[in-house]
C-alpha cells in the first residue's frame, strides 16, 4: 500500500462515491449547527419536504448572537437576535437534533462544546457553518467550515461534495521559550505563510513543540488554520488526545472504546508520505506576538516596531497603508507603546480553561489599568463553572474584569459586546479585520497571557516582563 | 438555482487584496433568517459613512459602476468567515461574476451554490481586466462560461479554468442536493458498512 498522510487516511475512510472528474461525495460524521448560518438551511429543507438524515449526529447550540450578561435568561432584548435564537430552538425541536439551549450549563461556543461533550473524535469528518470548525482538527478529525447551502446539503444527505485538497506539513521543532503559547505558534505560522498561503491545502501540524501542547493548545493552533487560508488543520491523535476524550458524555465506552482505540492508533501520516508543501519553524525562534494591522498575517514579535508600507511589495503596500490608517498607527512606533482601551479574553480560539488559567496567573493580585474596560467571556458554561471552582473568576473580578456568561461575544460583536469607532482592543480572538469587533474598532490579536498583561499596564506589553 | 451561461456587463474595479467577508457584509446584517435583501448592505462600511450617507468615492457608488454585474478584485478575495450572506449580498446587488487572482476556499464554493461565477486568473491577466474595468460604463466585458472566456471591451479574450462539475451545475442551474440524493443507495451502503467498521460513530 502506498504511504498516506493522516488527511489521506481520513478522506479514504469517508469516501462514498468518486466521480471521474475527481468530485467526491464525502460522508460526514458530525454536523454542528448554530443560529446564524442555519435558518435558511432548515427553511430549505422544509420547502423541499426533506428531513434531517442523521439527527442523532447533528448538534445545535446558539452562540454567536447570545448576550453574555446574566439578564439574558430573562430573554434576548435585540429582536433580530431573539428571532434567530428562537428559530434554532424551533428547528432543533422540529427536526429532532441534539440541542443545548441558552439556559443549559453545557451551552457555549459550538467549537468548545463539541470537544467538551465528546462529540468530536479522532478520524471523524466534522463540519459546521462556521469557518473556525478547523478547531476540531486538534483531535485528528477532518473538520472544516461550510456555507449555508452546504449546511442544507449535509442536513439532507449527511454528505458533502468535495474535491480533495493538497497536503501541507507545518512542523514546529524543538521547545517553546517561556511566555510563548499556542496562539503565538499559530499567528507566527500565518505571519510566515500569509493568509492565502494555505489556500487549497489541508495542514497537518507536527513536531516536538506541537506534541508538547495540551489539547487546549492544539485546538488554538488548529482553530486558526482557516486564517492561513487552509481548508482544515490536523494534529495526529496521541495519548493526550485519548486521555482528553475518555469519559466525556458522548465518547465511546467499553468494547466500543477498545474498537475505536484500535483504529485511532493508526491515525498518523506514514513516514514516507508525500507532502505538497512543507513549512518548518523552530520553536525557539517563536516570540510572544501581536498583530498591528487588519489581517491576521500582520503579525510581529511584541519587541518590534510598527512597519512601514514600503517594507512590503505588490498589493500589500496599499493594504498596509490602509491598515495603518485604520489602526491609527505610525511606522516606527514601538508596539509596546501602543495604548489600549479594552481587553477581550474569550472566543473559540482562547476561551478554554487553560486560557483562563494563563490569563489569571498574570493578573493575580493586580488591578487592571484605571479606566480600562476588560472582560472575560468563558467559552462554555462548563468552562465558566470550572473557572469559578478554581478561583479564577474571583481573581478576574478582583482585578476589575467583567465576568460574563458563555458565547462568542466581542469576537464578532453580533451581540451587545462591541467596540466603538476608534476604540482599541487587546483581544484573544482570531480576526482583526476592519470592523470585526464593532464598526471602526481596532483589534490587536494576542495570547491570553499577553492580553492579561495588557490589561494591567494599559498598553501592549511583553508578558515576559511580568513573569 | 439561477443558470449562468453568458454575461455581458459593466465591471467594477476594486484593486484591494484580502477583501474579507466582514467587509463584504458586516455581521450586523447576519441576523436575518432570509437569503434576500442583503444587496443594499453589500460593502456596507466602505459604502456608507457613519450617518448612513453614501461615500461618493467608493467604487459602487460612482455613477458608472452602480449597475456593475462583474467585480474585478485583488488576491485572496472572500477570506474570513463561512457566511453565505457574502455571496447572497453580492448576488442581490446584481453582481454575478467576481474575477480575482485567488479566492478563499469557502467563499469560492459558496459562490457556485448561488449562481455566481468566481474566476481565478493569474495576476497579469487580472491587471488587464482591471484596466478595462477602470474605463467605466462604456466598457462592457463578456463572460462566457460555456467557452470559458472573458472578453474585454477591446475584444481581447482571456481563457479561464473552471471545475467541470461546478461548471455543469452553473450552466444547468442544478441543485446539488437533488443530484446527491440520486446517489442515496451509495450513501445507504456506506452507512451500513460504517456501522460495523466504526460502530462508535
Ligand atoms: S468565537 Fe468568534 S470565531 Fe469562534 S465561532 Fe464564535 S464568532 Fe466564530
Amino acid at each position: 500500500m502506498s504511504p498516506k498522510t493522516l488527511y489521506d487516511k481520513i478522506w479514504d475512510a469517508h469516501l462514498v462515491h468518486e466521480a471521474e472528474d475527481g468530485t467526491s461525495l464525502l460522508y460526514i460524521d458530525r454536523h454542528l449547527v448554530h443560529e446564524v448560518t442555519s435558518p435558511q438551511a432548515f427553511e430549505g429543507l422544509r420547502m423541499a419536504g426533506r428531513k434531517v438524515r442523521k439527527p442523532e449526529n447533528t448538534i445545535a447550540v446558539p452562540d454567536h448572537n447570545v448576550p453574555t450578561t446574566p439578564d439574558r435568561l430573562e430573554g434576548i432584548k435585540n429582536e433580530e437576535s431573539r428571532i434567530q435564537v428562537e428559530a434554532l430552538d424551533k428547528n432543533a425541536r422540529d427536526f429532532g437534533i441534539h440541542y443545548y439551549p441558552v439556559n443549559d450549563i453545557r451551552q457555549g461556543i459550538v467549537h468548545i462544546v463539541g470537544p467538551e461533550q465528546g462529540w468530536t473524535l479522532p478520524g471523524m469528518t466534522v463540519v459546521c457553518g462556521d469557518s473556525h470548525t478547523a478547531t476540531h482538527g486538534a483531535f485528528g478529525a477532518l473538520a472544516h467550515g461550510i456555507g449555508t447551502s452546504e449546511v442544507e446539503h449535509v442536513l439532507a444527505t449527511q454528505t458533502l461534495i468535495q474535491t480533495k485538497s493538497k497536503n501541507m506539513k507545518v512542523e514546529i521543532t524543538g521547545q517553546l521559550r517561556p511566555g510563548v503559547t499556542a496562539k503565538d505558534i499559530t499567528l507566527s505560522v500565518i505571519g510566515r505563510t500569509g493568509t492565502a498561503g494555505g489556500t487549497g491545502y489541508v495542514i497537518e501540524y507536527c513536531g516536538e513543540a506541537i506534541r508538547g501542547l495540551s489539547m487546549e493548545g492544539r485546538m488554538t493552533v488548529c482553530n486558526m488554520a482557516i486564517e492561513g487560508g487552509a481548508r482544515a488543520g490536523l494534529i495526529a491523535p496521541d495519548e493526550k488526545t485519548f486521555e482528553y476524550i475518555k469519559g466525556r458524555p458522548h465518547a465511546p465506552k467499553g468494547a466500543q472504546w477498545e474498537a475505536a482505540m484500535a483504529w485511532w492508533q493508526t491515525l498518523y501520516s506514514d513516514d514516507d508520505a508525500h507532502w505538497d508543501k512543507v513549512v518548518t519553524l523552530k520553536g525557539e525562534d517563536i516570540a510572544p506576538v501581536v498583530t498591528w494591522g487588519t489581517s491576521p498575517e500582520d503579525v510581529l514579535p511584541i519587541t518590534d516596531v510598527v512597519p512601514a508600507p514600503e517594507d512590503f511589495t505588490g498589493g500589500k503596500v496599499d493594504a498596509a497603508r490602509r491598515a495603518l490608517e485604520y489602526m491609527g498607527l505610525k511606522p516606527g512606533q514601538k508596539l509596546s507603546d501602543i495604548e489600549i482601551d479594552t481587553v477581550f479574553i474569550g472566543s473559540c480560539t482562547n476561551g478554554r480553561i487553560e486560557d483562563l488559567r494563563a490569563a489569571a496567573a498574570i493578573v493575580k493580585g493586580k488591578k487592571i489599568k484605571d479606566g480600562l474596560r476588560a472582560m472575560v467571556v468563558p467559552g462554555s458554561g462548563l468552562v465558566r463553572a470550572q473557572a469559578e471552582e478554581e478561583g479564577l473568576a474571583d481573581i478576574f473580578k478582583e482585578a476589575g474584569f467583567e465576568w460574563r456568561l458563555a458565547g462568542c461575544s466581542m469576537c464578532l460583536a453580533m451581540n451587545p459586546d462591541q467596540l466603538s469607532p476608534g476604540e482599541r482592543c487587546a483581544a484573544t480572538s482570531n480576526r482583526n479585520f476592519e470592523g470585526r469587533q464593532g464598526r471602526g474598532g481596532r483589534t490587536h490579536l494576542m495570547s491570553p497571557a499577553m492580553a492579561a498583561a495588557a490589561a494591567v499596564t494599559g498598553r501592549l506589553t511583553d508578558v515576559r516582563e511580568m513573569m | 438555482m439561477e443558470k449562468f451561461k453568458t454575461l455581458t456587463g459593466v465591471a467594477a474595479p476594486m484593486p484591494l487584496i484580502n477583501v474579507d467577508t466582514d467587509m463584504i457584509i458586516p455581521k450586523q446584517f447576519l441576523k436575518t433568517i432570509k437569503r434576500s435583501g442583503l444587496g443594499k448592505n453589500l460593502f456596507d462600511e466602505m459604502r456608507y459613512d457613519d450617518d448612513g450617507n453614501e461615500r461618493p468615492d467608493f467604487v459602487l457608488n460612482k455613477p458608472q459602476y452602480r449597475d456593475a454585474e462583474i467585480l474585478v478584485a485583488g488576491e485572496n478575495f472572500g477570506c474570513g468567515s463561512s457566511r453565505e450572506h457574502a455571496p447572497w449580498a453580492i448576488k442581490d446587488f446584481g453582481i454575478r461574476c467576481v474575477i480575482a487572482p485567488s479566492f478563499a476556499d469557502i467563499f469560492f464554493n459558496n459562490c457556485f451554490k448561488n449562481g455566481i461565477l468566481p474566476i481565478a486568473l493569474p495576476q497579469d491577466k487580472v491587471d488587464i481586466l482591471m484596466k478595462d474595468a477602470e474605463k467605466g460604463s462604456n466598457a462592457r466585458m463578456v463572460v462566457d462560461l460555456e467557452n470559458q472566456t472573458v472578453t474585454t471591451s477591446d475584444g481581447e479574450t482571456i481563457a479561464f479554468e473552471v471545475d467541470q462539475f461546478k461548471k455543469h451545475c452553473l450552466l444547468e442551474g442544478l441543485d446539488d442536493i437533488g443530484l446527491t440524493l440520486e446517489k442515496a443507495s451509495a450513501i445507504d451502503t456506506f452507512e451500513a458498512s460504517a456501522a460495523t467498521s466504526r460502530p462508535w460513530v
